[in-house]
């Protein structure tokens, strides 16, 4: 295999791979590994994923939506990533993975329906070969290197993807992840959404690792720190990565260097402890509006086709929504999937739910 | 038919179930070229070159990469060098093997068996001699089984492995070579949450599971009186009621013998399923034999904790003469 581009980047001296500059140019450097019809589509679900973000974020204010977790200024991370994937591929994500469920597939309702407080959108996830969302942080990464420890046992050419970020990084699960993988070769790509903010504490207070991506090499395999708001960047190393992992040459850790332009969730104000000023620095590198920029410059986009997907969008999501808020909560379903069979303890405190409920 | 000690049954039991079953692996600290700490996985790794391996010293990580391989199909069997340092690994098990059935209604499940020597007897140093079976039995989406015998140990454990869910399996130390009997050659499975009637009685009902299942019977072949019938659990979770309050019924007095700690245990559950269910039967207050609410003793202070022939005669006694 040629020298990979993802491993020319030295994370120990800070390297950053990118494609797509602030102005939506190309720097030429790399080629990008996706079409104009692909960066096209795939733009046009991001702009869906910031769209739905602003929706539920509303509703959330208005009651209709339990605590919401933002996602806009991460969607090229989430997006390019899993575009590098395979349908029969593995993701195993964070909680902040929406703009990942919906590049993976998933319906808006059903994306929602979990948003609500309805684990019955759970049950979907698997069939897009995607875990449920896994609250306790950083814990599913060795779910990750599971997974990918039996597609090569079970000589399979797949590969699990994992989201995590980067508060995550610093739990211990997410080391013995990495460790694992590293010790048994597994096809694994680890992607940090590095958003700066683990809540209200900085990535510096994380870790003393000058970057995220320097922590693969204690464990024996290439790490790398990439542009997370640059579809392209991320593309390529996820691509990359991926590929790598097929082929039986073990895992990979992207950093993905990004922003959470909101809140961590609805549940907290980070005017408390981030600056204003740091947040507009990255509006400019937000990665839609890079990517727009490019794609109009290639004349494949125009502020009409914007105004028309938009609106696109927001009728998508309206339905959407209105689907999500017809679905009845099915209250026996509390029961009945504790166990392949329920025992007898459960089967008589069921009944006893039945008799109360009436 | 051959006669097994614990450890051997153990050993066939997971050696035929590799041989059945391709998706059966086993993983631990030492399970692979050491056969484990306690020889429990002895010769497997020779056998099963790919499928049995020596895992970083990493608790978390062994039951957490368990639960990806069990997402993807395979049947992991994982093992925890002893019960007492399994609380790295209880984020995973608690907040994951238990709860991915529920959590994706269904689409996804946890078919895996995390093995554990448990409890005392054994003179170990610290954490290597405890009693941990109640943080996993109050812990919804998890069964917890405990085998006290040679032949329960084959049977119960090649049911764990075959269980669509995730099951604790502890094995007690003290009686991995002190009991052996006679254990079929050929497959065969105990099923989990179904007690044993280790013998019939009519005056007063034992329950007890593990390592003092032996501890109980040796005081009972050498009285003649009171007529006990002792159940061993076998399972923790489920519990198996049906026969614990049955028995109770009939005999009307009921002694639960326990190495954990008393408070907030197994103990306290089935005492209070009694009194729900069979309080008009009862002609004296369920009584506990159970470890006192103390750290587990170092092996010079082991004793001091562990119950003996005189406080499990005392015990029967006072619940007889109430």
């Amino acid at each position: 295999m040629p020298r990979l581009v993802i491993e020319q980047y030295d994370p120990l001296k800070g390297q950053m791979l990118q494609l797509l500059d602030e102005k939506g140019s190309l720097s030429g450097k790399h080629q990008p590994m996706l079409s104009d019809e692909e960066a096209l589509r795939l733009y046009k679900v991001m702009r869906l994923c910031r769209v739905m973000d602003q929706k539920a974020l509303a509703m959330q204010r208005q009651g209709r939506m339990v605590t919401y977790v933002p996602t806009a200024g991460q969607e090229a991370a989430s997006v390019g990533a899993i575009a590098a994937l395979r349908k029969e591929d593995w993701v195993v994500p964070a909680f902040r993975e929406t703009p990942g469920q919906i590049a993976r597939g998933m319906k808006l309702s059903e994306v929602l329906l979990w948003q609500r407080g309805n684990e019955q959108g759970f049950s979907v996830m698997p069939s897009y070969r995607m875990m449920p969302v896994a609250v306790p942080v950083g814990s599913q990464t060795l779910h990750a290197v599971g997974i990918s420890w039996a597609m090569k046992l079970r000589k399979e050419p797949l590969v699990a993807m994992t989201f995590f970020g980067d508060g995550g990084t610093s739990e211990g699960d997410f080391h013995e992840a990495m460790n694992f993988a590293g010790v048994f070769q597994t096809p694994t790509v680890f992607v940090c959404q590095n958003n700066q903010w683990a809540i209200s504490v900085p990535r510096s207070l994380q870790s003393a690792s000058k970057t995220i991506a320097q922590k693969a090499l204690a464990y024996g395999f290439s790490g790398v720190l990439v542009d997370g708001n640059d579809l392209f960047a991320m593309h390529l190393a996820a691509k990359e990565a991926a590929e790598k992992a097929r082929s039986g040459l073990g895992p990979t850790l992207i950093e993905a260097f990004t922003y959470r332009l909101g809140a961590h969730t609805t549940a907290d104000d980070p005017r408390k402890y981030r600056k204003e000023d740091d947040v507009k620095a990255w509006i400019p590198r937000d990665p839609l509006v890079r990517l727009k920029l490019y794609l109009e410059k290639r004349r494949l986009w125009s502020e009409e086709q914007e105004r028309s997907h938009h609106e696109e969008c927001d009728a998508k999501v309206e339905e959407a929504v209105s689907e999500m808020e017809r679905t009845v909560y099915e209250e026996d379903a509390i029961f009945m999937h504790h166990f392949a069979e329920m025992p007898p303890h459960l089967q008589e405190q069921y009944e006893e739910f039945r008799r109360e409920a009436r | 038919m051959a006669v097994l000690n614990m450890v051997q049954a153990l050993n066939q039991a997971l050696e035929q179930e590799m041989a059945r079953d391709s998706d059966v692996v086993v993983l631990g600290e030492d399970v692979g070229v050491d056969g484990g700490v306690f020889r429990v996985t002895d010769g497997l790794h020779a056998k099963f070159p790919n499928r049995v391996f020596d895992t970083p010293l990493a608790e978390s990580g062994i039951v957490g990469t368990a639960i990806g391989m069990a997402v993807h199909g395979m049947r992991p069997v994982a093992e925890i060098q002893f019960s007492g340092f399994v609380f790295p690994a209880m984020n995973q098990l608690v907040c994951h093997a238990a709860r991915l059935r529920n959590r994706s209604r269904g689409a996804v499940h946890c078919p895996m068996v995390v093995r554990m020597p448990s409890q005392g007897g054994v003179r170990a140093l610290e954490h290597h001699s405890e009693s941990v079976e109640a943080y996993f039995a109050h812990t919804p989406g998890l069964k917890v089984v405990m085998p006290a015998t040679p032949y329960d140990a084959k049977g119960l454990l090649t049911s764990a492995i075959r269980d669509p869910d995730p099951v604790i399996f502890m094995e007690p130390t003290k009686l991995y070579r002190s009991v052996k009997e006679e254990v079929p050659e050929e497959q065969f499975t105990v099923p989990i949450g179904k007690a044993n009637i280790i013998q019939e009685g009519d005056d007063l009902t034992v329950v007890t599971w593990g390592s003092y299942l032996k501890e109980v019977m040796d005081v009972l072949t050498k009285a003649e009186k009171p007529s006990v019938e002792l159940i061993d659990l076998r399972s923790i979770s489920p519990l198996d009621t049906e026969t614990i309050i049955s028995s109770v019924k009939k005999t009307g007095r009921c002694l639960i013998v326990q190495e954990a700690p008393r408070s907030f245990s197994v103990s306290s559950e089935i005492s209070a399923r009694i009194t729900e269910r069979a309080f008009l039967s009862l002609k004296a207050p369920v009584q506990r034999l159970a470890g006192y609410d103390l750290i587990m003793p170092m092996p010079q202070g082991e004793h001091l904790y562990l119950v003996n022939e005189r406080r499990i005669r005392t015990a029967i006694e006072q619940v007889m003469t109430y």
